[in-house]
């Protein structure tokens, strides 16, 4: 009984990990007026590169370090034809994400299904030894740690410093922030570089200790339930961490309840992340008058300075 | 100050509309041979084998058409929500329930050669698309829910309830446990369309859509309602026209073409239903749509080229060895050049007269002084 609560305890915060990372990294894009669809081509490119640097250099710091940069110079794409060319943003986040799931699959095709040694758990002596809470609290692989910092630093940065009220007013209202100075172009142009960077290791942390292994298709839509988690989260990160835990015990529970052995079709189990995501959508969405208030004004309006 | 500025068209260029499809498959084609290349393969080959090498052969082109079906259907349903506005992005589910339903048909009659067995599938297949669409049109009407999200959702879920169907109550009892239904009987397959090739009768279908598109888009007051509903909604707001009408139509419309879509693979290649349907038609087809200009007759020529790219894509890892993320890939490169180049659609470069480059020169130094 402690093993199975430890497992489901422990085992979520692991699994929201990659989660976490790319749906802060989603709220400062959506924060700063764009919506970004091709998270999860930008996923499973950090998956791949990071499994691949990794296993090559044998440093899981420069896998991180080569996802978030491969991530990012895709996102590159997806800011160039949003802002540079105008382009649809539901379209161009569509584009860019067909292309990461393709060089994702470019990238591994030699360590496809090849496994690897996933990165250290802390260890804090005693403490780590607690039973149920020493291996949740003080026992993770370091990034669960970095990526629940990452929840209080962009909490930080978007309500209480000059940075994060020009993201949010370059989201609300691109014109007037224009008006006064503010880079409309370059904010988004780095919260859209930011978002890659983020997604990058996120995808990273899914092949370098989640899982820990490379294949085809192993981010598994997780790049969708992301920008779903935003919306739950209701443009708050710290709501949305915690909608991202809630997914990872889901994903947890599928585990659980095939090695029980109980008589539920496992394809139920599997497809239950996404349905309880439609289900939390509908329920939230369904008061109008919360999506619009915390909702960027400028969420998907393509912006021209016009000269 | 830049020598060129962008400016709004103020009228439509019906050049620019057929140019850009063309210049993104030729930057599409440029880009591959770079990536080509980098692959270590010789890009003449690696062409020749992707583009050229399946056109060569009455079985090539057999696939070539046989492929251009699904993704013609799916792609005129979608292209008829996206000019509304309406997002689905999930029509490989809408799809899989169209197999699904089909397939249990035909499963149930499987010693019937009935001539109605064939049609009620594809009334079944196509019910059953527009059903699971349905899920999220009134998830969006009724909810607020966000039709991406929940259309994607759905197709997540749609594959599991096939694999769900075909590893249990669909399953072959003489299969020796794989998770594949059985043969279904002569009467529920389309008929060859060609000896030696694949292709089928269902390619009617996707025609005859194609027709009933093309009317439905250009010449109905529902299409033209859902039209004005994209581009003017705050228009088509004051002229009466319904959102939710436009949601319910765009939905029911992709969800019904995808469904059909469904029954054209199960009841022509594949003759059973099994845990691979489609190769990503249903995303696929969301490119042949944009590609096309969500129009009828431009996604026709889209469709053609999109399966040229699937067979292309099959083919060349035979003969040259390119990796089979190459099809991924080209799709992804062409919707991203498409995109691009659909800035000229809407606004022309214009030289900037010397006058106006003189005085803003001026206007600089006469600041600084």
């Amino acid at each position: 009984m402690i093993d199975s609560l430890t497992f489901l305890l422990a085992g979520t915060l692991a699994a929201a990990t990659p989660l976490i990372f790319a749906a802060m990294g989603e709220l400062v894009v959506e924060k700063s007026g764009v919506l970004n669809l091709s998270i999860e081509g930008l996923m499973a490119t950090g998956a791949a590169t990071g499994f691949v640097v990794a296993t090559v250099t044998g440093s899981a710091v420069a896998g991180f370090t080569a996802a978030a940069f491969a991530s990012m110079l895709l996102s590159f794409v997806f800011a160039a034809l949003t802002l540079g060319f105008l382009a649809n943003q539901v379209a161009a986040g569509l584009a860019v994400g067909i292309l990461g799931l393709g060089t994702s699959v470019l990238i591994g095709k030699q360590y496809e299904g090849a496994t690897i040694k996933p990165i250290a758990n802390i260890d804090l002596g005693f403490l780590s030894d607690l039973p149920i809470i020493g291996k949740t609290l003080f026992g993770q692989d370091p990034m669960v740690y970095v990526g629940i910092a990452s929840v209080v630093l962009i909490t930080w940065v978007l309500n209480r410093t000059k940075l994060g009220l020009i993201i949010r007013a370059v989201g609300e209202s691109p014109k007037a922030a224009n008006s006064i100075g503010y880079p409309v172009i370059l904010v988004r142009f780095c919260a859209i570089a930011f978002g890659g960077a983020m997604a990058g290791i996120g995808g990273a942390h899914l092949t370098l200790s989640y899982t820990p292994l490379w294949a085809e298709g192993l981010v598994a839509g997780r790049g969708w339930i992301v920008v779903a988690l935003v919306v739950f989260g209701t443009w708050k990160a710290p709501r949305i961490a915690l909608g991202a835990y809630l997914f990872g015990a889901v994903s947890l529970l599928e585990l659980f309840v095939q090695g029980q052995g109980f008589a539920i079709p496992s394809q139920l189990m599997s497809a239950m992340p996404y349905i309880i995501t439609i289900i939390i959508l509908a329920i939230i969405s369904r008061d109008a008058r919360i999506i619009k208030l915390n909702h960027p004004a400028s969420l998907g309006v393509p912006y021209t300075s016009g000269e | 100050m830049k020598p060129f500025q962008l400016v709004p068209r103020t009228q439509q260029s019906l050049a620019a509309q057929l140019l850009v499809p063309v210049v993104s498959i030729i930057l599409t084609l440029v880009a591959g041979s770079v990536m080509f290349m980098l692959l270590g393969k010789s890009p003449p080959a690696a062409f020749y084998a992707f583009f050229i090498e399946p056109l060569t052969t009455r079985y090539g082109i057999g696939e070539v058409l046989l492929k251009m079906g699904p993704l013609l259907l799916i792609a005129q349903g979608l292209a008829i929500g996206f000019r509304a506005q309406v997002w689905n992005i999930g029509a490989e589910g809408q799809l899989l329930l169209g197999a699904i339903v089909s397939g249990a048909i035909a499963l149930q009659f499987e010693t019937s050669d009935s001539a109605w067995l064939l049609p009620s599938m594809v009334v079944g297949g196509t019910l059953a698309g527009a059903a699971w669409a349905a899920i999220a049109a009134w998830l969006r009407t009724s909810f607020n829910a966000n039709e991406i999200l929940v259309t994607f959702m759905l197709s997540s879920v749609a594959l599991q309830l096939l694999y769900y169907l075909v590893s249990g109550p669909l399953r072959d009892p003489m299969g020796m446990s794989f998770p594949q239904s059985a043969m279904f009987g002569d009467a529920a397959l389309f008929e060859p369309l060609v000896s030696g090739t694949r292709v089928n009768t269902s390619l009617y279908l996707a025609l005859a859509v194609t027709i009933v598109a093309w009317i439905f888009v250009q010449r109905s007051i529902p299409g033209y309602k859902l039209l004005v509903s994209g581009l003017a909604p705050q228009a088509a707001r004051y002229a009466g026209f319904s959102e939710n009408r436009a949601v319910w139509l765009g939905l029911l419309i992709g969800g019904a073409a995808a469904g059909m879509a469904g029954v054209g693979e199960v009841a022509g290649p594949l003759g059973l239903l099994q845990r691979n349907i489609s190769p990503g038609y249903g995303f696929a087809a969301i490119i042949v749509a944009f590609l096309g200009g969500l129009h009828p007759i431009g996604i026709l020529f889209a469709a053609f080229f999109m399966a040229l790219i699937y067979v292309g894509g099959d083919m060349s890892l035979v003969s040259v060895g390119l990796p089979n993320a190459s099809t991924t890939i080209f799709q992804g490169m062409l919707l991203v050049f498409y995109l691009a180049c659909y800035l000229f659609v809407n606004y022309r470069l214009q030289r900037r007269s010397k006058k106006q480059l003189i005085s803003a020169s001026s206007g600089r130094e006469g600041s600084t002084q």
